[in-house]
């Protein structure tokens, strides 16, 4: 059984991560697709909010917040999500606050809304929160999760420790610290370093950060308690982590700062992929021919094989790092945007090694 | 498509600054030293901006190119010190508040790293800053920063700093986006869209979009090789993914009203100055 066929019969959550422009989403759609024709029920979740799943999984649509499921003919089940990070924010205040005027003055703040919107650390703390909340689900055997296609991508990992560490930031608990009249801080004016602040960004961005921190009181255990439960199915045994990379030094590169990061927080690569290879055909046979349009032919054939074996070497060091010997993806001619295509990648995934090789 | 310059590089004189966007993987940094070599050779003075932190840059274009990595911390910190608070940068930073005021006004990380922008395009130092803009999705949000954050602030030296740069992006003859893709199917679907929202949403003036990686080339001769071969088949592949790009630097052609310029496929993974200086000699020849 290689890697991946282990690692998709039994993990729970399978993580992708990589840089962008590498097929991760492809992948992701690739390995649920696999999933679903062993039996299990699988949901891809994207946060990527560009259509690259919709797109690779030719879903004409789009996708939405809640999953949808996808027509195909296997014995299991393939769902598919975008991940909207304010109305997963929105999720959790609902559920954690204590009665609906208090939900209902954070949902309104004008501080929140950033928050929910925008902040960075929010996307990767509300896919940790989502990843979770599906796992819980009765409806999914499998979670498969596609990382944002940036360095940060693995914030999600620290994410609910992040927000742990917001409610503990010293101008949290500035401002929600008992006065003398055991009132809490009202007034911008009575602090001086929320004075510098206010001087700063303006008085007004302030003030509303000061009602959202007063709307939240109450509700940080909730929030605490969550993220820890979320902190340990990542590092559950059932979680696995797949990178996926390109044979460029680039890409190569952030997948071996990937690798570096799981490492660091214990965490085990579980396979390797690596997509976009260029087909070998092998070195061409015979001398090269004199007539121009059969030199062409010859040229090309040898310029791919030393794409081919370039690349190779390129891949060396994340396979020295990690241990782990990659499944090699070709180059497809075309764009993989429909069901079709995904089940040729599925296919190259899952045939082995021989993915790399042309087919006779 | 407007008819094309008499001087190939003429969009690289139109403004002083010029912010390279694109999403991850289609090569935007060496696009970026591309374009920093050949106005640096046309004898303009030539500052690049790194932003993500990665400084890949200073070993691409070469000795003669300054090169500044900026941070928004950074940035922050010499803005409240220019602004005579420099006793709240010192305060900020001690006491780690610098992502709560983040969060309390988003997009001041970028209005602080644009403002730097400005400065060194105001300081007469430069005849052209190329900016390796922001990776991934984030070009958007970064370039859109000072327009969001006007409508939550109504006042302070942040505001009045959001509105200068504003002032900045939305000028044609002072800084122009240009817009880095790849010839394929998703890459050009979101080319169009963030070319889009740019110009329609961000009033934001767009340079030239280049199409890079572009395998170009007349079909190989099939007829020449025995189907079922290795030389065949390697010819029906090279063929395939030629006619893919052409097909799709067709179809961005006919989305977006912009020049195009294409860059080549080369056979190098890892590039160098020389790789560098070779392509930008192609970016003076090579128009579409």
């Amino acid at each position: 059984m290689s890697d991946l066929e282990a690692l998709i019969s039994t993990a729970d959550v399978v993580v992708c991560c990589g840089s962008g422009g590498v097929g991760k989403t492809t992948t992701a759609a690739a390995l649920g697709l696999q999933a679903a024709r062993n039996g299990r029920r699988c949901v891809v979740v994207t946060i990527d909010p560009a259509k690259r799943l919709a797109d690779a999984l030719g879903v004409p649509g789009g996708l939405t917040n809640d999953p949808i499921q996808l027509p195909i003919d296997e014995p299991g089940e393939l769902w598919a999500l975008m991940l909207d990070a304010a109305s997963t924010f929105d999720g959790l205040v609902l559920a954690n606050a204590a009665n609906p005027e208090q939900a209902n003055r954070i949902l309104t703040n004008g501080f929140y809304r950033n928050i929910a919107g925008s902040l960075g650390g929010t996307q990767e703390y509300m896919a940790a929160e989502r990843l979770l909340a599906l796992h819980l689900d009765q409806r999914f055997d499998l979670v498969i999760v596609d990382t944002p296609p940036t360095r940060n991508a693995l914030d999600f990992l620290d994410a609910p420790r992040t927000l742990a560490r917001f409610l503990d930031h010293p101008v949290f608990k500035l401002m929600m610290m008992p006065t003398r009249r055991g009132l809490r801080v009202l007034s911008i004016a009575a602090q001086p370093l929320l004075r510098s602040i206010g001087k700063v960004i303006g008085t007004e961005v302030l003030a509303d950060a000061l009602a959202f921190f007063q709307a939240f009181d109450g509700m940080e255990t909730g929030f605490r308690n969550r993220a820890d439960e979320v902190i340990e199915l990542l590092h559950g045994e059932t979680t696995r982590f797949v990178l996926v990379a390109s044979p460029r030094v680039d890409t190569i590169d952030e997948a071996r700062y990937f690798a570096d990061r799981l490492e660091d927080k214990d965490l085990v690569v579980g396979a390797i992929i690596v997509n976009r290879a260029t087909p070998d055909f092998g070195e061409p046979t015979g001398k090269r021919p004199r007539r121009l349009a059969d030199a062409a032919l010859y040229d090309n054939q040898a310029q791919l094989h030393a794409l081919a074996v370039g690349e190779h070497a390129q891949i060396a060091p994340l396979v020295t790092d990690t241990g782990r010997q990659p499944t090699w993806v070709r180059l497809l001619p075309g764009d993989v945007h429909e069901l079709e295509a995904l089940d040729t990648i599925r296919s190259l995934l899952f045939t082995g090694s021989a993915a790399a090789q042309p087919s006779r | 498509m407007p008819p094309k310059s008499e001087n190939p590089l003429q969009f690289l004189t139109d403004s002083r600054v010029v912010i390279v966007a694109g999403k991850g993987g289609v090569g935007k940094t060496t696009v970026t030293a591309v374009l920093a070599r050949a106005a640096t050779d046309a004898g303009l003075r030539v500052l690049v901006v790194e932003l993500d932190g990665k400084s890949a840059l200073a070993s691409l274009v070469g000795d003669d190119i300054a090169c500044l990595p900026l941070t928004p911390t950074a940035a922050l910190a010499e803005y409240l010190d220019t602004h005579g608070l420099g006793r709240v940068a010192k305060r900020l930073a001690t006491s780690g508040v610098i992502e709560v005021v983040a969060t309390a006004a988003p997009g001041i990380d970028d209005i602080v790293v644009l403002g730097k922008i400005k400065q060194l395009e105001q300081s007469g130092s430069y005849d052209l800053v190329v900016v390796d803009g922001p990776a991934a999705g984030h070009a958007i949000t970064f370039l859109m920063a000072p327009a969001n954050l006007l409508k939550l602030v109504r006042g302070g030296p942040i505001h009045s700093q959001a509105v200068d740069v504003a002032d900045m992006l939305n000028d044609p003859t002072r800084s122009q986006v240009i817009l880095v893709t790849l010839p394929e199917t998703t890459p050009v679907n979101e080319v169009i869209e963030t070319a889009e929202s740019l110009r329609d949403d961000g009033g934001l003036r767009l340079g030239p979009v280049v199409v890079n990686a572009f395998d170009e080339g007349d079909d190989l001769p099939l007829d020449r090789a025995t189907p079922g071969t290795p030389l065949y088949e390697a010819a029906e592949f090279r063929n395939a993914r030629r006619a893919l790009h052409r097909q799709e630097a067709k179809r961005l052609a006919e989305a977006l009203d912009l020049e195009q310029i294409r860059l080549p496929l080369i056979a190098a993974q890892s590039l160098d100055p020389d790789a560098i200086q070779g392509l930008s000699q192609r970016l003076g020849a090579r128009r579409e």
